[in-house]
């Protein structure tokens, strides 16, 4: 910890967690309770994130399906509301234990398959997903339902939206740390010894395939957790949030901000959201009226960054690529 | 520690740069709708119409100035409620309407009506849910419930003797709404059902030869926007116009109907609004939106011109003082205003009691695509949602 | 009988058109290890491209030729601006940056020709129907789509199987360092292949139009079809995406146009109108799932 000051990122890192942790004071000092929810959106989203890069960027499995754990961890909280079982107890394991499920499944048959066959087979497992959620008219179908927060008596109350961003914000601090250890762990090393030349690590006597099938249960798990998190937000569900588009948002995210970084999840959401709330009014100061058009920005900037911005923000700060607070 | 500055300075510039709350010496409407991507036709209709209305205020009402705030939901859901809650919650707008979108509005819902307590007026969405048990004082709608226009028009061929129907519609909410509205009163035979794909189904090649196979005496369609543009287009080069009679809701209109050209012909709609109804109000509304921009009004349009109007009047009889909320509703609920329509009352769930309309696609002197009104299917209409609504 | 004639016959147009569609995703591809997201857009412009030049021209054919060099030019400048940096990388970074072009053409697409869509009329020859046997009409347009498809294909395929470019090609989806071995400008060919891809591209895109409607994220919507079509056919190989468009088309009517009546045979009727359209819906994704189960590289891909 006391390493992490004397580099650019550790700095920039302790500056914005403080930032972050005064969000709600900040907001509510200037009257601006509508930068929290994006705040909160953030955060929720850079955990999201943060699930896909341990396997995109730690494992390289590129995952086109990964917001159908947003669906799977908000349907779990949503459902169970439905039928009268409020307990945050109960619902955030149920939505995590689902997702993980979920992923041990897919992942079981998808990891057979290499490249973009991987890519295309986890789409194909999350439309089909997808379309359940919209044929489930019990539950609103593509309409969505609109649900009631989960309940945490006596301990939280999550309708109190400072209290929720920081409930939101620990456990991201918890995830990105989990993500620091995985990173240099045993385990961590296996799978990114096999991501780039997995014969090689296969030879030396590593069973690859259950490396991955551990890992993608685990960001499948940690994808559910965004979910149920994603839901007492938004206090709605509905299956646009597990659209392909979702999908593909977390991947640009994650290759955004850095894949592989602890914190380049952090920073690619940030940077998304920023980009897409702030782009269409900086476009309107220059000519009113053209800020609609803002896309026509936002997609030349993707194909920079894909092209002169190797290993995302996250490089920028300075060379170290597996960065972040643990010892390697 | 320059990073962590600008950071710093960042946040804070967002904070102040977006809007200095003042005292209130403007009726700020919020207004969402779908302005990119594929849709966006439909929300540059609403929006052409929601300024034309400010226009003929004269930019103001109750000695106020009228202020407009367009967000892009841009289709999606999650999407729409963030921009529903920076309305409320940044610009703190007095009423908040638009919603082409179920799923949009749905999601925004809260946000607005609860958490916010503001006003949001409907000027498309009407999902059964809100017009019944999802009812809320701060709700009003210058649409139309779900159920509604495919109940008109299952009225109409009911009346009419037809004896057959096919029954097609996209396989989503709305679409089996709409598809449970025209079995509510038609009660002839029902020769085939086909809930297709939805969105993403380009193709009815295989739908139109069960058509064809199931000789229907009519078809009975659901395919806003785009869809209708591809549906009206594969059945007529099927073969099938001459053959089978082909009735819509919502699937052939000011918006498509250039697309779809004379292929529209002849076929029936219900509406609720038609461009030609005989007020002064609907004539004005018509002659300028066509002067300005070329091109007739779609009900979209004039749904949004009625929420504009309707805010209009509650401004107007309250002098612009917009503080008591139960005043302003109060005097919404009156809805004594010169609607498009030609007058509607609200009722307890705060969805219109309104007529519906029979509508032919025709060809206009000048050789345009349009549709004309050809007879009342349902007077004063209420919808069947509204007595599962606890609100009296 | 006639009613499962025009039903094979709709899977056969069906599956004509996302043929066209995949077949140059599969080149760009196999050749030059290039994940274009962008294919999509190409077809779009290829159906604005129509439209504009078939009103210019007042004629329907005339346009539809024209369209197809503007669509090599295009496919040229997007290869020189952005594609051509791109081959030497990941996979990842050309997803972000053809990403980006789609958003780009949407929104390019809302500044030339508005936000409402546009219509293709179909000239009078190509407007009604035509009887394929006595007594069985089908739309003269989809027909046509058929004869136009069937004889692409071949074209390809002779090109593929009997030319020295489709040698190449064929080299390069195996094995793309030998074609430099051969002393060939891979610059000219890729550009070459690329801009092939954007043709066929637009083919479809122009074919498509007068059938649906020409709006902007078109190609959006059928860029996934694509994408299966060709992971189901391997990629690389014109023979599988061929394949595999078939068996897709076939498929996707079979679900459409019988499904509901085989469930009604054990399912009661609301359980059988509910559970059709949810298993159409899903069908394709079952079946690319289930062959990459059983064929993790596809049908006809490089086994390794």
């Amino acid at each position: 910890m006391i390493q992490a000051l004397r580099t650019r990122r550790g700095l920039v890192v302790i500056a914005l967690a403080a930032l972050a942790i005064a969000l709600p004071l900040l907001t509510q000092a200037f009257d601006q309770r509508y930068l929290l929810s994006i705040g909160t959106r953030v955060v929720i989203w850079s955990i999201a994130a943060a699930s896909l890069n341990l396997i995109l960027g730690y494992g390289g499995m590129v995952s086109f399906g990964h917001a159908v754990f947003f669906g799977i961890g908000g349907y779990a909280v949503g459902i169970l509301g439905h039928h009268g079982v409020v307990l945050g107890w109960v619902q955030w394991p149920v939505g995590v234990l689902a997702a993980a499920l979920w992923a041990a499944a897919i992942g079981a048959l998808s990891l057979r398959t290499r490249g973009v066959y991987f890519i295309m087979i986890t789409l194909a497992f999350s439309q089909l997903v997808y379309y359940v959620g919209v044929g489930l008219e019990a539950y609103g179908a593509d309409d969505g339902l609109n649900i009631s927060r989960s309940r945490f008596p006596g301990l939280i109350d999550l309708r109190d939206r400072a209290a929720f961003y920081w409930l939101c914000l620990a456990l991201l601090g918890l995830v990105l740390w989990f993500s620091a250890r995985f990173a240099n762990s045993h385990f961590g090393f296996v799978l990114r010894g096999a991501k780039s030349n997995d014969v090689r690590m296969a030879s030396l006597g590593f069973p690859v395939f259950r490396y991955r099938l551990a890992a993608f249960t685990i960001s499948g798990a940690l994808g559910g957790l965004s979910g149920v998190l994603l839901a007492n937000h938004d206090a709605y569900i509905s299956p646009a949030m597990m659209s392909w588009v979702k999908s593909g948002d977390l991947i640009v995210i994650v290759v955004l901000g850095g894949m592989g970084t602890v914190f380049g999840p952090v920073w690619g959401t940030v940077a998304f959201f920023v980009l897409e709330e702030s782009l269409k009014p900086v476009i309107d100061l220059f000519r009113k009226g053209w800020g609609e058009y803002w896309q026509i920005v936002f997609g030349p900037i993707l194909i920079l960054i894909a092209l002169y911005a190797k290993g995302g923000i996250d490089s920028l700060l300075g060379g170290r690529r597996d960065g972040g607070g643990g010892h390697g | 520690m320059k990073y962590g500055i600008l950071g710093a300075v960042t946040i804070a510039a967002m904070a102040f740069g977006a809007s200095g709350a003042l005292a209130q010496s403007t009726i700020k409407i919020g207004f969402i709708s779908t302005f990119s991507g594929p849709q966006a036709a439909i929300g540059q209709d609403m929006r052409r119409s929601a300024e034309l209305a400010v226009e003929h205020l004269g930019g103001m009402a109750g000695g106020k100035k009228i202020e407009l705030i367009f967000e892009d939901d841009q289709f999606k859901p999650d999407v729409g409620k963030q921009k529903s809650e920076k309305l409320v919650q940044q610009d703190k707008v007095n009423f908040v309407t638009g919603y082409i979108w179920s799923n949009v509005l749905l999601a925004s819902l809260k946000a607005v009506t609860d958490e916010a307590d503001t006003i949001l007026i409907s000027a498309n969405a009407g999902p059964s849910q809100i017009a019944g048990e999802l009812c809320h004082k701060n709700f009003f709608s210058t649409s139309w419930n779900n159920d509604q226009t495919p109940m008109a028009m299952g009225q109409y061929l009911q009346d009419r003797g037809v004896k057959s129907l096919y029954l097609m519609a996209g396989n989503y909410a709305a679409g089996k709404d709409m598809l449970a509205g025209v079995r509510r009163t038609f009660k002839g035979q029902v020769a085939g059902e086909d809930l297709t794909k939805w969105p993403d189904q380009l193709d009815f090649s295989a739908e139109l030869a069960k058509i064809r196979a199931a000789k229907p005496e009519g078809v009975f369609v659901f395919y806003p926007g785009a869809h209708g543009v591809q549906f009206v287009r594969q059945f007529v080069q099927a073969g099938l116009k001459d053959q089978i009679k082909l009735y819509q809701v919502f699937s052939i209109d000011a918006i498509t109907l250039p697309q779809q050209g004379e292929l529209a012909l002849g076929s029936l709609g219900a509406q609720q609004w038609v461009n030609d109804l005989p007020n002064d109000a609907n004539k004005r509304y018509v002659a300028d939106f066509r002067k300005k921009h070329n091109d007739y009004p779609s009900y979209y349009g004039a749904q949004a011109y009625d929420s504009i109007m309707l805010i209009a009047s509650a401004a107007e009889a309250l002098k612009g003082d917009l503080a008591n909320k139960d005043r302003v509703r109060a005097e919404l609920k009156k809805a004594n205003f010169k609607s498009v329509r030609g007058g509607f009352s609200f009722n307890t769930n705060n969805f219109p009691i309104q007529n519906f309309y029979i509508q032919e696609a025709v060809k206009d002197a000048d050789g345009k695509m349009t549709v004309k009104t050809i007879a009342t299917a349902i007077s004063k209409a209420k919808d069947p949602h509204f007595e599962k609504c606890p609100m009296k | 009988m006639d009613y499962l004639a025009i039903q094979i016959l709709n899977g056969v147009q069906l599956g004509l058109l996302m043929f066209l569609l995949a077949a140059g995703l599969t080149l760009t591809f196999g050749i030059m290890d290039l994940v274009n997201l962008a294919h999509g857009s190409l077809y779009m412009m290829g159906a604005y491209f129509a439209w504009t030049l078939i009103g210019w021209t007042d004629s329907f054919v005339l346009g539809a030729l024209l369209t197809l060099p503007a669509a090599l030019a295009l496919g040229a400048v997007v290869e020189a601006v952005v594609i051509r940096r791109l081959y030497a990388r990941d996979h990842l970074d050309q997803v972000l940056a053809t990403f980006g072009l789609i958003l780009f053409f949407n929104e390019l697409v809302r500044v030339i020709w508005g936000p409402a869509g546009k219509s293709i009329a179909l000239p009078a020859f190509l407007s009604g129907t035509v009887e394929i046997l006595p007594g069985l009409p089908y739309p003269a347009y989809r027909f046509a789509i058929i004869v136009v498809g069937g004889v692409v294909a071949l074209l390809l395929a002779w090109m593929v199987q009997r030319t020295r470019t489709g040698m190449l090609i064929r080299a390069g989806a195996s094995n793309r360092r030998m074609i430099g071995a051969l002393g060939v400008d891979i610059n000219l060919l890729f550009t070459l292949v690329f801009g092939l891809g954007a043709v066929f591209a637009a083919l479809a895109g122009l074919m498509a139009a007068p059938i649906l409607s020409v709006k902007i994220g078109m190609g959006d919507d059928i860029l996934i079809l694509a994408f299966v079509i060709i992971v189901i056919g391997g990629i690389g190989s014109i023979k599988g995406a061929f394949i595999a468009a078939m068996v897709v088309g076939q498929i996707d009517i079979f679900g459409r146009a019988f499904l509901p009546d085989l469930l009604k045979t054990f399912l009661s009727n609301a359980a059988a109108s509910t559970a059709a359209p949810a298993i159409s819906q899903v069908l394709i994704y079952l079946v690319m799932a289930g062959v990459l189960v059983w064929r993790p590289t596809g049908l006809f891909g490089p086994r390794t």
